[in-house]
């Protein structure tokens, strides 16, 4: 019989996992990537993967405390299942990398060694060196090219998707892709398409991403009928360095080797920070949160860094910017052991700002970095388990059937906030559960597969596509793409990202539809036929214009505060009375307003296209292992709103219900 | 502070419209601004594409993704030294000179502009079996206990990022040779340095025997200094040199 066949879109960790998974099942694959897949945007991780390990189970982790912590982390808008079937799988996806010769770094036993990332109390965190990303992108590169030796794996690389091939029915019976130095626009009939096509930085102009993540394949699928979730859910990072071209990370393993942040405590202080002595220092996010300290999750540590920056205490006089102070003076460890470590990013910080970071504290910004919302996908719960059913066709497939997501386009894993190192676990988990998937899957195709694709599909599909490349090419017009896009880079930007507020978003959705009027007049400087990225970039402008669209809109109906999402319209006041009986009662309307929150807003967002533009609808969220609790993360001041909370949890019987509510805040209020 | 805003920098690029078409430079005049990288010259080129003598062209081409030294794709030869766009800052260029100069890698076809193919280095990594092969990839335990010193030395070797820049400034490594340069003798070492690897170690070395291999190295070691990822390329070639010897003893004894 003939070999089944898949077309994987895009060739990042993601995408090589379900690659490997499903050629080792002899199911074909037609691998379709923009860049080679070697350096795909995965190459940029640096901190490393998160799993339960030899280490932190001695102290008493476990699978259900990583689980936990990626459901707080995300304030619960995570669905529960996959989540906790990706925390079980964790210690296995590390084993596995292991035997494919990652080079992590290794303890003095020859064991794993570990690090601690944000919003955990573990060392959870594996990795090699500061550049895991490429470490982990290498080893399945080379587990793919092993297959495509053996013929099973066919690579299209400086290939670029155009679009699903839909059917009458409505399902998916393969792509059109485009040959990005010939141009030629072909066909790539398949039993099933698992987009693994990365985030959408670039829709914000600059960021940490790569220059691919435009974002552009997903909206395509988007704009062909595939749902996409949560989209107004953007992560920030708090420590970057700005570039003239692109936003720099420094990792979070800064400050899971003991990096500090901190500014001087008297604003504008214009000593060099090496003078600024030891009590002149104000170590804000220590002083706060005095649990979690340095290593909060991004979204409240980069939130707290804008509130700063705001109140004068910037470090630098055009930018919000504080140290971040790796010098041994301030974390009490030796260069050398930092340097075994830490190298990449110590050498990224050097060449780009070129002052030696262990020599004086890094000043460092937040920039865009993740995108939490994408394609909508499905997933089916195990009963008995608790997680999933791994071999349902149902994991990891939109509402297009046969059109799948895995990586960082589908929204699943990591709610309204991705903790820091679950990115590279969630990809890898996720491609390797979509290979499973499509083994059932493929055995019965929606319309009998990639043989028996409908007559003229295909052509009519490539005709059209390259009608509108034809038109692209031909068209007059004053606008120039690329200015275009820095000023969709600011406008998102400034009023898209950490602070949100419902009358600027209102007027960005009318500058938006602006952009994309003006966007129709974009005339290409290069009307070649021969490697024409002008082209392949001007197409990808529509493509995050539309995305902007959706993630604008999907923030300015969200009226709440929810993990990167923040409205401080709609912050609820944080307890603040002296007196003990008047701040119980504070706390209680807290936790009540709390309470409301959750039964308005913990839903996922739908987006669907339509010609006049996105059609929103909610989806209820699947959290019946952990159900939701404040998420203040120790922040002095907000024990009472803990205890307040316990106090109610038991009244309820259904935890999270208002009844609960109402019953804890009799007996509270009968006790002050 | 106005003459800062003002000054401009020169940027000769080369160009060339298709494969094997023949070549040409242009000239642009660039606006300085603090911390430009050669990247950034080439985003504004692309912004305005307009030559010194006012004349409308086409972007330049040019292949990039990760601008931060990591993926290997903007390598280009830039005031006559092959290295990564992102990381080679307008600055310190124009410390060196007053120009700007941008040429592709020389030693790979040129598809258009800047934007070389090296699919070569790709199809050097199949040849020398690049990767671990193991059972399943499915849940069957832990991988091999490795001693820190031999992880550190794997890892400084898989930093390499096929850029392409050790093949372009090896003087072996030209069109007529077969030379499958030090990238890939580099690639076989990590393997081999592998508990999991070294069992398959054979077939690496045989690849790095026959001719192109090993042998055609002239020992000129440019490479070593060219690399941008200090991945130890004398050291690996020194290393497989010694192994394949050894192991075309061990076959004839075989025999
Ligand atoms: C600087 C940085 C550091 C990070 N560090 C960490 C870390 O330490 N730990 C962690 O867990 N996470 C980290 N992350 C996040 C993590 O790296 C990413 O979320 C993850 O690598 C995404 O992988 P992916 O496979 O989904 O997509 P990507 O790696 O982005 O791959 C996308 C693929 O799709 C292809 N593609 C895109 N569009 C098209 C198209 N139209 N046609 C054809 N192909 C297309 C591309 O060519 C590419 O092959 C970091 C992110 C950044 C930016
Ligand atoms: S060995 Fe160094 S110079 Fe050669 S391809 Fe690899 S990274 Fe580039």
């Amino acid at each position: 019989m003939m070999r089944r066949r898949v077309v994987v879109v895009g060739g990042g960790l993601a995408g090589l996992a379900a690659t490997m998974k499903l050629a080792e099942d002899d199911i074909g694959v037609d691998l379709v990537s923009m860049v080679p897949v070697k350096r795909s945007h995965s190459v940029c991780a640096q901190g490393g993967i998160n799993c339960c390990n030899k280490f932190t189970r001695a102290q008493g982790d476990s699978e259900w405390n990583h689980f936990d912590d990626t459901a707080y982390g995300g304030e619960f808008l995570n669905n529960q299942p996959p989540i906790k079937e990706m925390a079980d799988w964790a210690p296995k996806i590390v084993d596995l990398l292991d035997r494919l010769g990652v080079p992590f770094n290794r303890s003095e036993e020859g064991n794993l060694a570990v690090r601690r990332f944000g919003g955990t109390l573990y060392k959870r965190t594996v990795y090699a060196g500061a550049s895991t990303g490429q470490q982990l992108l290498y080893a399945l590169d080379e587990q793919v090219r092993r297959f495509e030796v053996d013929g099973v794996v066919r690579k299209f690389e400086f290939w670029e998707f155009l679009g699903p091939l839909i059917d009458g029915q409505g399902a998916c019976r393969g792509v059109v892709a485009q040959d990005m130095f010939s141009l030629e626009i072909r066909a790539f009939p398949a039993d099933a398409v698992v987009m693994a096509t990365g985030g959408c930085g670039l829709v914000f102009g600059k960021s940490t991403m790569s220059m691919v993540c435009t974002g552009g394949a997903n909206a395509r699928c988007y704009r062909a009928g595939a749902h996409y979730a949560n989209g107004e859910f953007v992560q920030v990072h708090p420590t970057a360095i700005p570039g003239a071209d692109k936003l720099r990370l420094i990792s979070e393993a800064a400050r899971g080797e003991a990096g500090r942040v901190w500014v001087p405590r008297r604003q504008g202080d214009a000593r060099h920070p090496n003078d600024v002595p030891e009590a002149e220092r104000w170590y804000f996010l220590e002083e706060k949160y005095p649990k979690y300290g340095n290593l909060v999750p991004r979204d409240i540590a980069t939130r707290e860094i804008f509130a700063l920056c705001k109140n004068g205490y910037s470090v630098d006089p055009h930018n919000y910017a504080v140290y971040l102070d790796l010098t041994e003076r301030a974390t009490g460890i030796k260069r050398e052991v930092l340097h075994k470590k830490l190298g990449n990013i110590l050498e990224i910080y050097e060449q780009f700002v070129g002052t030696d970071p262990l020599g004086e504290p890094m000043k460092i910004f937040p920039a865009v970095h993740y995108s939490m919302g994408g394609l909508w996908v499905d997933y089916e719960k195990n009963h008995h388990t608790g997680g999933l059913n791994w071999d349902s066709p149902r994991n990891q497939q939109t509402n297009v059937p046969g059109l799948f997501a895995a990586g960082e386009c589908d929204y699943q894993y990591h709610g309204a906030n991705r903790l820091g190192a679950n990115a590279l676990l969630s990809c890898i988990f996720s491609g390797l559960l979509v290979g499973r998937a499509l083994r059932a899957f493929v055995q019965n195709p929606p319309g009998g597969g990639a043989a028996a694709l409908p007559a003229g599909l295909a052509e009519r599909e490539t005709a059209r596509h390259k009608a509108a490349m034809d038109a692209l090419l031909k068209r007059d017009g004053t606008e120039n793409p690329y200015l275009l896009h820095r000023e969709l880079g600011r406008l998102m930007t400034a009023n898209v990202t950490v602070v949100r507020d419902n009358r600027d978003l209102r007027a960005t959705l009318e500058r938006l539809e602006e952009l994309r009027e003006r966007g129709q007049r974009a005339a290409l400087s290069d009307r070649g036929d021969w490697t024409n990225q002008n082209l392949s970039f001007t197409r990808a402008l529509g493509d995050m214009i539309l995305l902007a669209r959706v993630i604008t809109e999907g923030a300015l109906r969200r009226d709440e505060c929810r993990g990167a999402h923040y409205k401080p319209e709609f912050e609820i006041p944080a307890p603040t009375a002296d007196d003990p009986a008047e701040l119980q009662r504070q706390a209680l309307e807290w936790c009540r307003r709390y309470q409301r929150q959750n039964d308005e807003w913990l839903k996922t967002t739908l987006a669907r296209w339509t010609p006049a533009g996105p059609e929103f609808s909610y989806e209820p969220v699947e959290c019946h292992l952990i159900p939701p609790r404040p998420r203040t993360y120790g922040v002095r001041g907000a024990e009472v709103i803990e205890q307040v909370w316990r106090a109610m949890s038991p009244a309820r019987g259904n935890p999270g219900g208002a009844a609960g509510a109402e019953a804890a805040g009799a007996a509270i209020g009968g006790r002050a | 502070m106005n003459d800062q805003a003002q000054r401009t920098i020169s940027v000769r690029v080369r160009r060339q419209d298709r494969r094997g078409s023949a070549g040409y430079w242009q000239t642009f005049r660039i606006a300085h601004q603090p911390n430009m990288n050669v990247i950034s010259l080439l985003q504004e080129i692309a912004a305005r594409p307009v030559t010194v003598e006012g004349r409308h062209t086409a972007p330049v081409v040019y292949d990039s993704n990760c601008l931060e030294n990591v993926c290997g794709s903007c390598s280009m030869v830039i005031n006559g030294r092959a290295r990564q766009a992102c990381n080679t800052l307008v600055d310190a260029l124009l410390a060196e000179r007053p120009q700007v100069e941008i040429a592709p890698l020389s030693k790979f076809p040129v598809v258009r502009d800047l934007f070389v193919d090296r699919s070569r280095m790709f199809d050097a990594l199949k040849k020398v079996r690049a990767w671990i092969p193991v059972d399943t990839y499915g849940p069957i335990g832990e991988g091999p206990v490795v001693a820190p010193e031999d992880a550190a030395t794997r890892y400084d070797l898989s930093r390499c990022m096929t850029c392409g820049c050790c093949l372009e400034v090896c003087p072996q490594v030209n069109h007529r040779s077969e030379f499958i340069g030090p990238q890939a003798i580099g690639q076989a070492a990590l393997f081999n340095l592998h508990p999991t690897g070294a069992m398959n170690s054979g077939p690496r070395l045989e690849a790095l025997m026959e001719p192109g291999g090993i042998s055609d190295c002239g020992n000129a070691q440019n490479c070593v200094k060219a690399c941008p990822k200090q991945v130890p390329l004398t050291w690996a070639i020194g290393k497989v040199g010694r192994d394949t010897t050894l192991h075309a003893i061990r076959r004839w004894l075989m025999k």
